[in-house]
């Protein structure tokens, strides 16, 4: 049974500071299966647990931020030219891809930037409906066609917006598709490479829902294969769930988590914390 | 992504074999690796706890090193596999009616699991036989979700219920009210309540799912959450029968490669059975549930069962009878044959989807080979064929090089995509040559002249396939209803 309760990692760890020999009582199963509670995965789980147990000097919270990478640059990449800023927003279905478009548009609207959002879900059903209720509360500028219509050109004429009005920033939300599908991966580059027939593509932010768990890093590996992703945006941090899988897929794939959202009002987005994310993925 | 529980456990056992006997400490590692494997799939760590310790005791009484033929492992195999049936095949039942029509089902789940889409699915397949279905919007939350539901509704050709707009005005437990009153007056026999999505921390939000349902008695209330939840499936699953009490499950986006261990977890922690699969986003593809399946699922040991029945499915009726009757007659094989089946394809769904159903499907190579697929493929060749004249179909031998060239042209495409259909025909044509001589091997599963399959290196034949059984109606959605 547990030696300590899991009010936090922490006070094990300024317990072992204080009495080094109570390491050899340490319950590592259970700081293992905390681990493995927040969808860190059990294979990155273990590796952890057995570098704490070299390293007992370490707090499991320091180890957790050295493998995050505490001083990456998490920053939404940015032009040195005066071209717009594309940011294409991927993921699949249902994750909060959408919402994550309004929020974005209405941090960077707040910052005092012009934003375009290009509405290239033209699949589901009142997506486009959606995603204009949030421009319009963000006060961004929307691009959109009919249902049904070709998503590449509806991105292609939103990065043309940008152009002409001279946005700092173009968002293209896309609809939800499963990563095992080719077909629907086919239409993403398609979007991307018709993008590009204008100009350059800085970000591709992946969006993973904060409650998924191992299939997160398929979905990392296909999307990241197919259009490239240079970013993550972990979402429904305001539940239960931990979003460890964000870490193993920063871990795993090298793009950086950049924003956490945290419901489903406009202001709920913030810039990724890896102290504050890691404080709270061992917290029971 | 990850190896499978058998492919892990060939590795444990290839050292024991020759050691000819199996100790406590082979159990331990046994058991070490259907942890982890068990992990991977989603499974909650406290279900796996349990799980693992079952197994444990079961093997060291069980397992005997005398049985020719059948390894330890794949005897520890069977013995996880049957543990996970017996907790995902609970006590799977139909949906239950009201005495008194309508029959209330409330949709209930976190953010994105998938609700709305399953609401048209459920009104469909009510609608197919012969219910006259309304949906009720008390999403007034999410922006434009009352639209949504309006699209999907009459996109399946089901009225529905919407009196406030939604986008945070209204009151879901008034419009939920109203909307059985509304169905009485209109004699509706079934109601589905479409709600918000929330989370099971969410008390405010909880609390209201629970008035809802308060103000409407639902006859199921539908638990809806998607298939690639991890660890937290049981706390939330936990906080949803806690606050609003749900009847059954619905896995969603079943037709990703999650392994959909949150199954495992949430039947287990529920103790509610899972009724349906939701399968993709079309409004019909949604499915009975399997716990056999499901576990070889979580296992990752593919799913042929359901490759089968698929199949079965999309050839409908009439088709498949009469190619069947060709087949066994010996008649030949023609073009329009081909098409049939080409169409019949289609309508199974991706061919993605459809590999991914096999063992094997997980393994990094199979994947790559899975995502090379050209699901346009399919597409052209149908056209190719619309191009090609009655006479061409029926004797693809007289497509000389300048029919070829013609029927390029006419569908759009170059030669060398002609003479590739022309090729698979052969080779399917070839296929059913062979398979009649290897009786016992027809069905659906065979799908002769299935065109990508032989072009796929490393896949295995689908002859593992067991029939799939006559169901008692021909209709994939009261076959649903009508359990295992
Ligand atoms: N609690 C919570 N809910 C969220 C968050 N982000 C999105 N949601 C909700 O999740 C649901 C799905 O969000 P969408 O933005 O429509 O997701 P999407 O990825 O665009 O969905 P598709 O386009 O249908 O694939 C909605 O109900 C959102 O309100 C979040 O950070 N916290
Ligand atoms: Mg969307």
């Amino acid at each position: 049974m547990a030696l300590f309760s899991f009010s936090g990692i922490t006070s094990l760890i300024s317990k072992l500071r204080r009495e080094p020999e109570a390491n050899a009582n340490v319950d590592w199963n259970e700081i293992e299966q905390q681990l493995i509670n927040s969808d860190l995965g059990p294979k990155l789980s273990v590796e952890l647990v057995e570098l704490l147990k070299k390293n007992s000097n370490a707090s499991l919270e320091e180890s957790l931020l050295e493998l995050l990478g505490k001083d990456r640059d998490r920053d939404l990449v940015k032009n040195q030219n005066p071209n717009p800023n594309v940011i294409l927003i991927v993921g699949v279905n249902g994750v909060g891809k959408t919402t994550t478009v309004g929020k974005l548009a209405h941090y960077l609207v707040a910052a005092g930037n012009k934003v375009v959002i290009g509405a290239a879900d033209t699949f589901r059903a009142a997506a486009t409906g959606q995603v204009s209720t949030w421009a319009i509360n963000a006060g961004a500028t929307l691009v959109s066609g009919k249902d049904g219509a070709d998503p590449a050109a509806i991105a292609f004429d939103a990065v043309a917006k940008g152009f002409e009005i001279g946005a700092d920033f173009v968002l293209i939300d896309t609809a939800g598709r499963l990563h095992t599908k080719a077909g629907l991966m086919d239409e993403l580059s398609k979007i991307r490479r018709v993008i590009e027939k204008r100009t350059s593509v800085g970000e591709v932010l992946l969006v993973i829902d904060g409650t998924t768990g191992q299939n997160g890093l398929a979905q990392a590996q296909i999307f990241a294969q197919t259009v490239g992703v240079t970013g993550v945006v972990v979402t429904k941090l305001d539940g239960s769930a931990k979003g460890g899988i964000a870490f193993a897929i920063e871990r795993d794939f090298g793009a950086p988590i950049k924003f956490v959202g945290t419901g489903e009002a406009i202001s709920d987005l913030a810039p990724f914390e890896a102290a504050a994310f890691v404080a709270a993925l061992i917290s029971s | 992504m990850f190896d499978s529980l058998s492919s892990r456990l060939t590795k444990t056992f290839t050292g024991l074999r020759s050691r000819g006997r199996i100790n406590p400490v082979d159990i331990e590692e046994t058991c070490e690796e259907i942890r982890i494997a068990l992990l991977e799939a989603d499974v909650a760590d406290s279900v796996v706890t349990l799980l693992v310790e079952k197994v444990r005791t079961r093997s060291l009484e069980q397992i005997s090193l005398d049985k020719k033929g059948i390894n330890p492992g794949q005897q520890i195999i069977s013995i996880v596999h049957e543990e996970l049936v017996a907790i995902l095949g609970g006590s799977a039942r139909r949906l239950r009616f009201a005495k008194t029509a309508p029959t209330v089902i409330m949709l209930a789940g976190l953010q994105g699991s998938g609700k709305t889409t399953l609401a048209g699915k459920l009104a469909a397949y009510l609608k197919s036989e012969g219910n006259t279905p309304l949906l009720v919007a008390c999403d007034l939350q999410r922006p434009n979700a009352v639209d949504q539901l309006q699209v999907v509704g009459s996109s399946v050709g089901v009225p529905i219920f919407a009196p406030e707009p939604g986008n945070g005005v209204g009151d879901p437990v008034k419009v939920a009210k109203a909307g059985i009153e509304f169905a009485k007056q209109k004699v509706h026999n079934f109601v589905i309540v479409d709600t918000a999505g929330r989370l099971g921390v969410d008390k405010e939000l909880m609390e209201q799912a629970k008035n809802i349902r308060d103000a409407i008695s639902p006859n199921e209330v539908l638990f809806v959450v998607d298939a690639m939840i991890g660890q937290d499936a049981v706390n939330t699953a936990q906080a949803f029968l806690d606050g609003v009490g749900f009847d059954g499950i619905v896995l969603t986006k079943m037709d990703g490669d999650a392994r959909g261990g949150a199954a495992l977890s949430i039947a287990s922690v529920t103790n509610r059975p899972v009724m349906f699969l939701s399968t993709g986003e079309k409004s019909n593809e949604f499915e009975p549930f399997h716990p056999d399946r499901m576990a070889n699922r979580i296992l990752g040991m593919g799913d042929v069962a359901t490759l089968a029945e698929q199949a079965k499915k999309a050839l409908d009726g009439d088709s498949a009878q009469k190619l069947e009757e060709k087949f066994i007659s010996g008649e030949k094989f023609t073009f329009d044959d081909f098409l049939e089946q080409l169409q019949a394809m289609k309508k199974m769904g991706s061919m993605s989807k459809i590999l991914g159903m096999l063992p094997g499907a997980q393994s990094a190579a199979m994947k790559k080979q899975i995502a090379a697929i050209d699901e346009n493929e399919l597409i052209r060749a149908e056209a190719i064929i619309h191009s090609m004249t009655p006479n061409e179909r029926q004797e693809p031998k007289i497509i000389n090089g300048s029919r070829r060239a013609r029927i390029a042209r006419g569908s759009g495409t170059e030669v060398f995509h002609v003479n590739n259909v022309l090729d698979r025909f052969s080779a399917a044509q070839k296929a059913m040559k062979q398979m009649r001589n290897q009786p016992g091997l027809g069905g659906a599963a065979n799908l002769p002249g299935m065109p990508p399959v032989s072009g796929i290196s490393g896949m295995p034949a689908a002859k593992v396939a067991p029939p799939p059984k006559r169901s008692k109606s021909g209709n994939p959605a009261k076959r649903a209803l009508e359990g295992r």
